[in-house]
């Protein structure tokens, strides 16, 4: 069974290795975006699909990385990767700050905050707060990442660090759902006043939700503004955020297969069927519609964990008197 | 010793008083049950010590520390544990999830352990799913561990609670209407299972309608109506304080 699953991942792998010499350009850029979209998204399925916090102003955190890599780069000259760890740190604190406040509300009280919040950052930037942020023209000139001396410009160089990262990204999320802080998270969605009566910190553990996924959206905003050389306050739009919220849902809340897939539909599909642009709206809308009705699950719903109950049940057989008969 | 000590609690809610300067305390090692008619604010009382609500007046001893004002994980953490009058499981998630959640304020693991699983991760987490398996074999529902609690019946939801309640290793532990929902033939093993509690050495305060579990494993009773205390003192005692019987009973003394 095991051997099955690594073999499996091993296959992916090597496709993925593989695909940047089948694809012509424009197609590799296309694997680019879904790429970045899973990782966003997967760092936004922390906060809602996890804790079930109603966020729609992700791309808010997801500009401040991209913008700290963007200033960091054209005006003080650091190499694009380095800002890496600053943009995530930079966005996670952003989060912290904003979200102290508005921790305690629920549902869709939430969820009209966060949409002010990424608005607040879009005009934020649009005004050139701080003569920074270069207006709604945005910072252009952002240097090429260099990998081991190695220049990354083309779109199959892009492909590897994404999907790199994405694969890294996926690991990471693996194990923190199969952990203590994925379960708290987990039963905080469920119900938060039994699981502060368990003795969670439930306060503390939705903060922590937001700092780690605005972290990881800080860090994926890095790449975004080394793929694209310039960015622009509408990359970062209540649009965007709007994609990634529904990616979350329509795939799966809290699960990371669900993310991949719903990613690929939101993202790959539109690509496809690009002689009916004007359909697509409506093609999405009944198709959300029918969700909502018939799978409210989303389309590949979470496992559940795994425990290794065997070696106790062992244990406890072995042992005489253990608990009450 | 008083484990707990409740010193002239009150609590309104508006211009309604739902509590109203009760004070009774609560021995180490003891069964206590809190009864009254529907409305006398013995839930309020519950959620008075746990935190869940904070008092307009009056103190919350445990074991000498005031808890007033402490938000109700802390509490936790200090080793007061609870069960919900309305039965709030974690209803998605599987009965040993369900228990791990009282494991979780005795874990220290946080996000970067998560990530990089070091070696002391994966002890404390074998511990806590041993931990949890036993407080299930506790309860006797070791067999449905992989179940979703919202597949288990009524009284085993009840059971899952005491179980989730009793993994937070607490001192003292509330029990909200643990027979609830429950048969006869349940209710009886609900009784050797809160004797098997203090057992423990675990302190417990229930509050219960069912007169006859109440009468057979409290050795204490507090009554209240109009959220004041009205009588406190022993089943017998209790039973045939006119008081109790006008107000609680009424004159229908066949009820015990």
């Amino acid at each position: 069974m095991m051997n099955m699953r690594t073999l499996l991942l091993f296959a992916v792998c090597l496709l993925l290795l593989a695909l940047p010499q089948f694809l012509n350009p424009y197609w590799t850029d296309v694997f680019n975006n879904i790429g970045l979209y899973t990782v966003l998204a997967l760092s936004l399925n922390i906060i809602l699909g996890h804790a079930g916090l109603f966020h729609m102003g992700h791309a808010a955190f997801y500009a401040v990385g991209a913008y700290t890599t963007a200033i960091l780069n054209t005006q003080f000259g650091v190499p694009v990767l380095y800002t890496m760890p600053l943009a995530g740190l930079l966005a996670a604190v952003f989060a912290m700050v904003v979200a102290r406040p508005i921790i305690h509300l629920r549902g869709d009280y939430l969820l009209i905050v966060t949409i002010g919040i990424v608005e607040i950052v879009r005009i934020a930037l649009v005004n050139d707060v701080f003569g920074l942020t270069g207006g709604a023209n945005g910072i252009f000139g952002i240097a090429r990442p260099m990998v081991f001396g190695f220049k990354l410009k083309k779109p199959e160089h892009f492909f590897y660090l994404i999907w790199g990262f994405c694969l890294l990204t996926i690991f990471f999320m693996h194990r923190l759902e199969n952990s203590r802080f994925g379960r708290a998270l987990n039963f905080i969605k469920e119900d938060d006043v039994a699981a502060e009566g368990s003795g969670i910190d439930t306060a503390y553990y939705k903060l922590i939700a937001f700092v780690l996924g605005a972290f990881w959206a800080g860090m994926t905003g890095t790449i975004y503004a080394a793929k694209m050389t310039i960015i622009s306050p509408e990359a970062f739009s209540f649009w965007e955020s709007v994609v990634l919220f529904t990616i979350v849902i329509l795939g799966g809340m809290g699960s990371i297969r669900g993310v991949l897939v719903g990613s690929f539909l939101i993202i790959g599909l539109p690509e496809i069927f690009r002689d009916l642009a004007e359909w697509r709206m409506l093609v999405f809308g009944l198709a959300m519609m029918l969700m909502m009705i018939f799978r409210t699950q989303g389309l590949i719903p979470p496992p559940p964990r795994k425990y290794d109950v065997l070696a106790y049940l062992k244990e406890a057989a072995g042992a005489v008197g253990g608990g009450r008969a | 010793m008083s484990l707990v000590q409740l010193k002239d609690l009150t609590k309104t809610f508006g211009g309604l008083v739902a509590v109203n300067d009760v004070s009774f305390n609560v021995e180490q090692g003891s069964i206590v049950g809190l009864i009254g008619p529907n409305g006398a604010g013995k839930t309020t009382v519950f959620n008075l010590i746990t935190g869940n609500y904070v008092p307009d007046t009056g103190e919350v001893l445990f074991d000498g520390t005031n808890v007033v004002g402490m938000r109700t994980h802390r509490i936790v953490h200090l080793g007061i544990a609870r069960t919900f009058q309305t039965i709030r499981l974690f209803q998605n998630m599987s009965a040993l999830e369900n228990v791990l959640s009282g494991c979780h304020c005795r874990m220290q693991s946080g996000i970067f352990s998560a990530m990089f699983r070091p070696p002391s991760q994966r002890r404390e987490e074998s511990a806590a799913v041993g931990r949890a398996m036993a407080e299930l074999e506790f309860v006797g529902l070791a067999d449905q561990w992989n179940n979703a609690a919202k597949n288990l019946s009524y009284g085993k939801q009840r059971l899952l609670e005491v179980a989730r309640a009793l993994a937070t290793q607490p001192r003292f532990i509330i029990l909200d209407e643990p027979a609830g929902g429950m048969n006869d033939h349940e209710t009886q093993e609900l009784i050797e299972l809160i004797k098997a509690v203090r057992d423990r050495g675990i302190t417990v305060l229930l509050i219960e309608h069912d007169m006859s579990l109440v009468m057979k494993v409290c050795e204490h009773l507090v009554v209240l109506e109009y959220g004041a205390v009205i009588a406190q003192g022993g089943p017998e005692e209790i039973k045939n304080n006119p008081r109790v019987i006008e107000a609680y009973l009424g004159a229908d003394d066949d009820l015990l």
